[in-house]
């Protein structure tokens, strides 16, 4: 992960070059890969473990006791959708910019985006309990005569996050079909058959790319306010309570940016390691680096901002309950985890502001952690001390983790990973097609304009 | 008993491949079938020229339009079905409805999208084009042309004129 040894641009590589490096990717991994395989199963087995211990012994195995109903399951819940985030934005906002650099990693942060939202989708079940009675949460009339209350905020939840898979999955899926064909072409044996019949027959006629392109670009318009929304709708299930330091309209901007924060550092996190492993130095340059790094900067700048916003919004209220539950986020029981934050998120990103160290591989891999741990505890700290400090002091209360709750979290991770692991296995990671459509195109008179977008 | 003919001409080049689809419409070949390993700008406006504008757009409208409907009849329909005065609010109030009206407004257009791919693109394609060339996914483009039998020779050398790296029936 260090410096590559030597830096080419992405003009000396050709289409066939994109092609091999790609599909070499793909195909019997060594025995780091399945080191780390290894690894990760048995965390989520340890996660697994424990939920079946929760779901045997009930709730209380979490830790949760009034007034923390919430505590951690919510707080990873809210951290994956959060994460979830860049990879639409880069598939959907950033092909409507025409922002080139998105090429080389929009595979990775797709495929990113929907295992962090199948990661998401496991803690409404975990939090609710009996997850067999899961499917009462879906808001339908009913012969049980539950009422399906579509004022709640929760309830919305469950439509914005649907859709957001889905529609995410639609995205993934209709990017893998042109590449899928690739891989078809140059494999042989029963592999060619299944990535025939999953390239659906692509074949790249004018007919087919017609369509397809004007689909895309319709999708990428549909899912823009999408991106916009979702976490919007997931703030409004604290917005919408009135908990003091919840209820207020700064949450869905708030939010929304602290979810491409994470989003980002996330694609970093594994783009970087990809990157070292499959020797992808021409493809995702410094450029791509310096790009993402800003991002993560001006949404670090941004963040800032509404954190400052908020404890001003609390003072300037003039209300006491605010007030209170500033003062004590900031320096009770949970302090700890507020100015943890606040240093991951507002101080250590600043690093980001030399403009060497935004290219620095290790640099900005370890400024991603502190980003995602920052992030983490950014939702801990609405919740867990928001609901440990409201309006009466008899419904205070401090949570305590259990070794059950700290499992499950923990193996939800390794959950996310094991995805995304089998995933660069089995799928370009890289995408074939998007990255040769930003490379010159073979011209054989005209002089080369470059690639289009 | 065939009446038409396949000819493929493989080009390595852009503007090689363009000059020969000009070439054949101004020779009167209209059914060219155009294949690229990425889409190209160029080529594709060539192609919009003599091509009705593609229908995609139809099923996103009438998909987001049925999630617009879907949304508020689901939730006017189900508050209606129970009428409770939740919070001092009607039971059917729109604003939250329009959020549900919203995400199914995007969902069902962006299904719709998608099976537009599938359904104008005529995909899943089970057989494959007799005129496809693996070399298409890679760094080839490809120009089929289907004509009558004793315009082979005229085609041919139309896409040998052009540049065609190999020319074959």
């Amino acid at each position: 992960m260090s410096a590559p040894p030597a830096q080419s641009s992405t003009a000396q590589a050709t289409w066939a070059d994109v092609n091999r490096d790609v599909i070499r990717t793909i195909g019997m991994p060594g025995e780091k890969y399945f080191a780390w395989l290894c690894l990760v199963a048995l965390v989520l087995a340890a996660g697994a473990a424990a939920w079946a211990w929760q779901i045997w012994v009930g709730i209380g195995a979490a830790g949760k006791r009034t007034p923390q109903m919430w505590a951690m399951y919510i707080t990873t819940f809210v951290f994956w959708i959060g994460i979830g985030h860049a990879g639409t934005l880069i598939s959907a906002v950033l092909y409507l910019f025409r922002a080139k650099w998105r090429t080389s990693i929009y595979r990775g942060a797709e495929a990113m985006t929907v295992f962090a939202v199948m990661t998401a989708g496991l803690f409404p079940l975990i939090h609710a309990g009996r997850m067999w009675f899961a499917y009462w949460l879906m808001p339908y009339p009913n012969q049980r005569y539950l009422w399906p209350n579509f004022k709640s905020p929760l309830v919305w939840d469950v439509f914005a996050i649907s859709t957001y898979l889905t529609i995410s999955v639609v995205f993934f899926i209709v990017g893998l079909v042109p590449d899928i064909a690739a891989l078809r072409d140059n494999a042989t044996g029963y592999k060619r058959k299944i990535y025939a019949v999953l390239s659906l027959g692509w074949e790249g006629s004018d007919h087919q790319w017609r369509h397809y392109r004007r689909a895309y670009g319709l999708l990428a318009a549909l899912a823009t306010p999408l991106v916009l929304s979702v976490h919007s709708v997931v703030s409004f299930d604290f917005a919408m309570a009135l908990v003091p330091g919840w209820h207020s309209t700064l949450f869905p901007p708030f939010f929304v940016d602290g979810a491409i924060f994470s989003g980002f550092a996330m694609v970093l996190v594994l783009i970087l390691p990809m990157r070292a492993l499959f020797n992808w130095y021409p493809y995702i340059t410094d450029r791509h680096l310096d790009a993402m790094a800003k991002l993560i900067l001006v949404t670090s700048l941004v963040l800032t901002y509404f954190y400052v916003c908020e404890v001003f919004t609390a003072w300037y209220s003039g209300d006491h309950f605010e007030r209170a539950s500033v003062f004590a986020k900031a320096s009770q029981q949970y302090a700890w985890a507020y100015w943890l934050m606040y240093f991951c998120n507002s101080v250590v990103p600043l690093v980001l502001f030399v403009k060497k160290l935004r290219t620095h591989a290790v640099v900005l891999y370890v400024i991603s952690i502190f980003v995602l741990i920052g992030m983490w505890f950014e939702r801990f700290n609405i919740i867990v001390p928001g609901l440990a400090h409201d309006f009466y002091p008899y419904t205070w209360g401090t949570y305590y983790p259990t070794v059950t709750d700290s499992a499950i979290i923990v193996g939800s991770f390794a959950w996310f990973f094991l995805l995304f692991l089998g995933f660069i296995r089995v799928m370009p990671s890289l995408s074939i097609v998007e990255v040769k459509e930003v490379l010159p195109h073979p011209l054989k008179h005209a002089t080369p304009t470059g690639g289009h977008h | 008993m065939t009446t038409t003919a396949n000819v493929l001409g493989v080009f390595a080049h852009v503007d090689t491949t363009l000059q020969a689809i000009r070439d054949l419409r101004a020779k009167g070949f209209s059914n060219l079938t155009v294949y690229t390993p990425v889409p190209v700008e160029e080529i594709e406006h060539e192609i919009d020229k003599v091509e009705p504008l593609s229908k995609v757009r139809l099923f996103t409208v009438i998909g987001a339009l049925t999630g617009t409907a879907t949304g508020f009849f689901l939730t006017i329909w189900s508050s209606l079905k129970w009428e409770l005065v939740t919070g001092g609010k009607a039971p059917v109030s729109i604003p939250p409805f329009v959020i549900i009206a919203f995400e199914l407004t995007i969902l069902l257009g962006g299904l719709a999208t998608a099976l537009a791919i599938l359904v104008l693109g005529q995909l899943p394609k089970l057989k494959p084009s007799s005129t496809y060339d693996p070399r298409f996914s890679v760094d080839r483009f490809g120009v089929a042309v289907a004509c009558p039998p004793d315009k082979v020779e005229s085609v041919q050398s139309t896409l040998t004129a052009a540049g065609a790296e190999e020319v074959r029936r």
